[in-house]
């Protein structure tokens, strides 16, 4: 479980545009590493080149290492469908697969690729993933009604119990509550410190208070200048970032100077 | 009290300062009143002797004006242009309404005449006047579109899966052209295009079911294309990305999430491609051909068609010929039934397959 993820040295190209550049850092097991900073600064973009989702967009190509348990993902020979497997990722916005009920939808990882699983199992495992999910009481009378039938917050909640019922090592969250209310919003603030104890996850967010809240590291992203590719500009415990940043537009961004 | 208020003299100012939100404006039914007006002097004129066409028209053009000549001079400019719109856009209505409702109503008309069971049950093996029936044109159109369904539907779903999913760069671009090219092939040249084919196999003059399918699905595949391309296309990629963000392979994204995402669109396009290719009458001229029996062998000779056995019945009528007409009248009724009956097909099938949102 919970895996050790290096990256170094990695630019990110949008066919011949460099977005990021040489970006390094070390991702902790079993913690939380917010990654924060101005729009369009490359931590969306960042975030998808750690599960091989940045290669989806056509010519789209990254260069650089980045290690999981001393294996390169980008290496030569590597699949990304089995990369993705290992590193589960939730979106901005809830997408739940319209077509198919509460109970297929956090089952899809397995029906989709057609694994042959017990019914008993499956079960189960839907009941357990929709429990760390913090959805279960909501959901365990309808699990036979659409997916999309559900609030927004709820929808999110069931995504994430998607991502997990496939069991991964580390779980990548592309903003997950810029589209939720409050309420919604520290549910699932409280599931990620639940699930940091079984999982890695990196978690991108606008909301600096958030990433105050729940990470244990904060990166802070930032274009150098407009036109020019966005970097990490530095990377530390969350405590250290919000305190004492030792970069000067760290701070300037924390305190709400810019950005 | 009331003295008071109305003695008060800033109360009676104020109306001068104040923008006015009320406006004068016609009597609620004066547009009603107009138009019975102007439907009555298109009665008139048609009694005193114009053409009835020429009444109608001249009774749309007169209630226009009135209305927006008398809303113009009550309610001012921009009512009275709004009046006149509605006027022009209800009348376009009607008359974009007109020939599909004078079709209608000759087809039932005419054609309920021979709409019997003898119609249904006979061929026109052997008879020479009266009775008669459709029935192996009838079973021949449902084999050949059938067929052509058949051909059609896995190579137009196919390519646009193609299209939206795989096909980057130039191959997809000259697919997409050349789509857009078939789409506008001349039904008889796609007849002629299987005729020829055909040809090379067989000697010269072969007529079969099997071309006529042919022929169809030429004119069929170019809208199954891009019916099915646009339903990809609005599957969102979001979706994709859910799938894929999972460990699941893009082929099976494909056959388990955007497929089922889309199908209700792509079943109510593949029908609505069926609709409008079974009423063809060119193209099976020259393939299916013509015949007065049943021949339900798609691989073996001619095969009757309704499209077709309508043409020929009104084309060379029998002695008299009021006989062929009916039969004629009636296959062309059977024709639209079935087309009405698809499209109804292509909403319950749309209704049942929609994604749910509520149980």
């Amino acid at each position: 479980m919970a895996k050790r993820i290096e990256v170094k040295g990695l630019d990110i190209y949008y066919d011949k545009f460099l977005a990021v550049q040489g970006v390094s850092m070390t991702i902790r097991p079993k913690a939380v590493t917010a990654l924060i900073g101005p729009s369009g600064c490359g931590k969306s973009t960042f975030l998808r080149t750690l599960n091989r989702m940045h290669e989806l967009v056509p010519k789209a190509r990254v260069e650089g290492k980045v290690l999981m348990d001393d294996q390169d993902l980008y290496g030569a020979n590597v699949d990304p469908v089995s990369v993705r497997r290992h590193i589960g990722m939730v979106f901005q916005r809830p997408n739940p697969f319209p077509t198919m009920s509460i109970y297929d939808n956090v089952a899809a990882g397995v029906k989709l690729n057609s694994k042959r699983m017990k019914r008993a199992d499956l079960d189960d495992l839907v009941e357990r993933s929709l429990k760390s999910a913090n959805l279960w009481e909501e959901v365990k009378d309808r699990l036979g009604k659409p997916g999309s039938g559900l609030s927004g917050g709820q929808q999110q909640r069931l995504c994430i119990a998607r991502a997990i019922a496939v069991q991964p090592d580390v779980l990548l969250m592309d903003e997950p509550c810029s589209a939720l209310d409050p309420i919604s919003t520290q549910a699932i603030e409280d599931l990620m410190l639940d699930l940091k104890s079984q999982y890695t996850i990196v978690i991108v967010t606008h909301n600096m208070q958030q990433a105050a809240r729940v990470s244990d590291v904060t990166g802070f992203f930032n274009l150098k200048a407009v036109g020019e590719p966005g970097g990490l500009v530095e990377i530390d415990d969350t405590e250290t970032i919000f305190s004492t940043p030792s970069n000067r537009a760290t701070e300037d961004y924390i305190s709400g100077r810019f950005g | 009290m009331t003295s008071a208020h109305t003695a008060s003299a800033p109360a009676e100012a104020e109306p001068q300062l104040q923008t006015p939100l009320t406006h004068r404006s016609l009597p609620r039914r004066a547009a009603p009143a107009v138009l019975l007006v102007a439907l009555l002097a298109g009665l008139g004129l048609r009694l005193a002797g114009l053409a009835l066409a020429w009444s109608a028209i001249l009774a749309a053009v007169g209630y226009t004006v009135a209305i927006y000549s008398w809303s113009r001079a009550v309610e001012g400019t921009r009512k009275a242009f709004d009046r006149m719109v509605t006027a022009i856009v209800t009348s376009a209505f009607l008359l974009a309404l007109l020939p599909l409702v004078s079709v209608l109503w000759t087809v039932v008309d005419r054609g309920s005449g021979r709409f019997d069971s003898e119609f249904f049950s006979y061929s026109m093996r052997g008879i020479v006047g009266e009775g008669g029936g459709a029935h192996h044109a009838i079973i021949g159109t449902l084999i050949v579109t059938g067929i052509a369904a058949l051909i059609s539907v896995p190579v137009g779903m196919l390519t646009a899966i193609y299209l939206v999913e795989y096909g980057r760069g130039r191959l997809a671009r000259y697919i997409t052209f050349f789509v857009d090219v078939m789409t506008g092939v001349p039904s008889i040249v796609a007849g002629l295009f299987a005729y020829a084919l055909f040809e090379l196999f067989y000697e010269a003059g072969v007529r079969m079911g099997i071309m006529g399918s042919v022929a169809l699905s030429v004119l069929m595949i170019p809208i199954v294309v891009r019916s099915t391309e646009e339903m990809l296309k609005l599957v969102p990629n979001e979706l994709r990305e859910a799938s894929y963000a999972l460990a699941v392979p893009k082929w099976r994204t494909i056959l388990r999430v955007v497929l089922p995402t889309a199908v209700a669109g792509i079943a109510t396009g593949i029908t609505l491609a069926i609709a409008r290719v079974i009423g063809e009458t060119a193209p099976l001229l020259v393939t299916a051909g013509v015949t007065a029996s049943d021949n339900f062998n798609p691989f073996d000779g001619r095969m009757a068609t309704l499209s077709v056995f309508s043409y020929n019945e009104y084309r060379s009528p029998g002695v008299p010929p009021e006989p062929s007409f009916d039969r004629a009248w009636a296959a062309a009724l059977t024709l639209i039934l079935i087309v009405m009956l698809l499209n109804l097909v292509a909403r319950l099938i749309s209704r049942l397959f929609a994604p749910k949102t509520r149980a």
